[in-house]
């Protein structure tokens, strides 16, 4: 029916063979290794091969034997391969020479002025090399459209957007913290924002490991903005913000 | 000399030729389904972790940001596991006393963190960086799915390779805002207009080089 027999001659005829007996029995090798052969030397390799790369140790390109951020390893205590930073060191970069910026505080006595210039500067507002540095309305603009995103990330969930101290996890059962809109508050000065946020109070745990720095003075400036806005004038708003206001009722 | 085979053997030989081609087809096609199937890929598949944490409760329903656990979305390749610190920001006041979450304040108390079940883990010969698709307007539900509504975290997608160049090779249908991309709740694909303007905008590359992932 088929004709499978065509093959090994031709691979014979390809041998050099010098006498006719050997080329012969070259070809009947030949033969035999092509009908089939090969097939038991080639599985008892191969099962060899699977046996001692099992006994090696399988290696998973997808699982690399390195860690991943937060992978859990056996070497450390804790059972964690990401390490805490070491008390007593500090990381590159991360030398914390002035304290009103990164304490909020001198001497237990909250800052009074606000750090424009360190906010924009740590937040990469300013041109690098620029001589002058200033901190213009543009600057302090964005410096407050970071303060109004991160405090909503972090801060509204109990204090709510307003600043009232109203938010969904105060709806929940969380003791109220109190309103930004106080006289006490509006009185205190910038500084106490900053400790607060850094250290905690009272029941509000501190956020100084989820909020860098930078951004918690953001936080703050844009807290003043929101006690601004619950006790600006209309006379004071510039025109194009008086007209986006509800037009009042006219009493005769 | 007798005939071997019967003349019945050429119809069966036929047979069996065909039949070896479908069998084989259907092997490779069975093997390629259960490969793009939840058995492999998990897509789907609810992970049992420590605590049966809700997406849906603290997103959805609480409405706090991803970035209020997940810190380092934006300036790292990694998005963050929150260290149980963050839990107890809120769980030292709520469900004090919830057998659910003893796990979490023993971890506070004891300082031995958490064992969470990883639900996305691209391969390690895979290169991949959350921030640079976040700076890129490339919003959280678009590979994680509506998390929001997720009461417990499966894996939305495959992490194919295929999955991957999907976005790489036409972003202009996967872009958003960038302000709102972590708006669980917006998970729209733009009109051409305006996805090719934010393309432009945000100077997104259509990178399908070996190299842009496998580095």
């Amino acid at each position: 029916m088929f004709r499978v027999r065509a093959l090994p001659t031709i691979v014979a005829g390809a041998l050099p063979c010098a006498e006719r007996e050997t080329c012969a029995e070259r070809r009947d090798a030949v033969d035999a290794w092509t009908n089939g052969a090969w097939i038991v030397p080639a599985t008892l390799s191969l099962c060899v091969l699977l046996l001692v790369s099992a006994g090696c140790g399988y290696q998973d390109m997808a699982d690399q034997p390195h860690y991943e951020p937060l992978e859990a390893s056996e070497f450390f205590a804790e059972g964690q391969a990401s390490r805490p930073l070491i008390s007593g060191t500090v990381a590159r970069g991360h030398l914390r020479i002035d304290r009103a910026f990164f304490e909020g505080q001198v001497d237990g006595k909250p800052v009074e002025v606000y750090p424009w210039l360190a906010v924009a500067r740590q937040l990469g507002l300013l041109a690098d090399g620029a001589e002058s540095q200033e901190v213009d309305e543009h600057v302090r603009a964005q410096i407050l459209e970071r303060g109004q995103q991160r405090f909503n990330i972090f801060c509204s969930a109990c204090h709510d957007r307003t600043g009232s101290g109203q938010g969904m996890v105060v709806q929940r059962g969380f003791p109220a913290p109190p309103s930004y809109h106080s006289d006490r508050l509006r009185a205190a000065p910038v500084g106490h924002f900053y400790v607060v946020a850094t250290q905690g109070f009272g029941r509000m745990p501190d956020y100084a490991d989820q909020i860098p720095p930078a951004d918690r003075w953001a936080i703050v400036a844009y807290v003043r903005a929101l006690q601004l806005s619950q006790h600006a004038e209309v006379g004071e708003l510039p025109p194009a913000d008086r007209a986006a206001l509800p037009a009042e009722e006219d009493t005769p | 000399m007798p005939q071997i085979f019967h003349p019945s053997m050429n119809t069966i030989a036929r047979v069996s030729i065909f039949g070896a081609v479908f069998i084989l087809t259907a092997i490779i096609a069975l093997l390629l389904l259960v490969v793009r199937s939840p058995y492999v890929t998990d897509v789907g598949v609810v992970r049992e972790q420590p605590v049966p944490f809700s997406h849906k409760h603290h997103v959805g329903d609480v409405g706090l940001d991803c970035r209020y656990c997940h810190t380092s979305v934006e300036d790292s390749s990694f998005a963050g596991i929150p260290p149980t610190k963050t839990c107890m920001n809120c769980h030292s006041q709520l469900f004090t006393e919830s057998a659910m979450l003893q796990p979490v304040r023993d971890s506070f108390a004891t300082g031995q963190p958490l064992h969470w079940t990883r639900v996305h883990d691209v391969p390690d010969f895979v290169y991949f960086d959350h921030s640079i698709h976040i700076h890129k307007g490339i919003g959280c539900v678009k590979c994680h799915g509506p998390v929001n509504e997720m009461p417990l975290m499966w894996r939305e997608q495959t992490l194919h390779m295929k999955w991957c160049l999907d976005c790489h090779r036409q972003p202009e249908l996967f872009v958003g805002d960038r302000a709102n991309v972590f708006n669980t709740a917006i998970d729209v694909q733009l009109d051409p207009v305006a996805a090719n303007a934010l393309v432009d905008k945000y100077h997104i590359q259509s990178k399908t080089d070996c190299y842009t992932c496998h580095r």
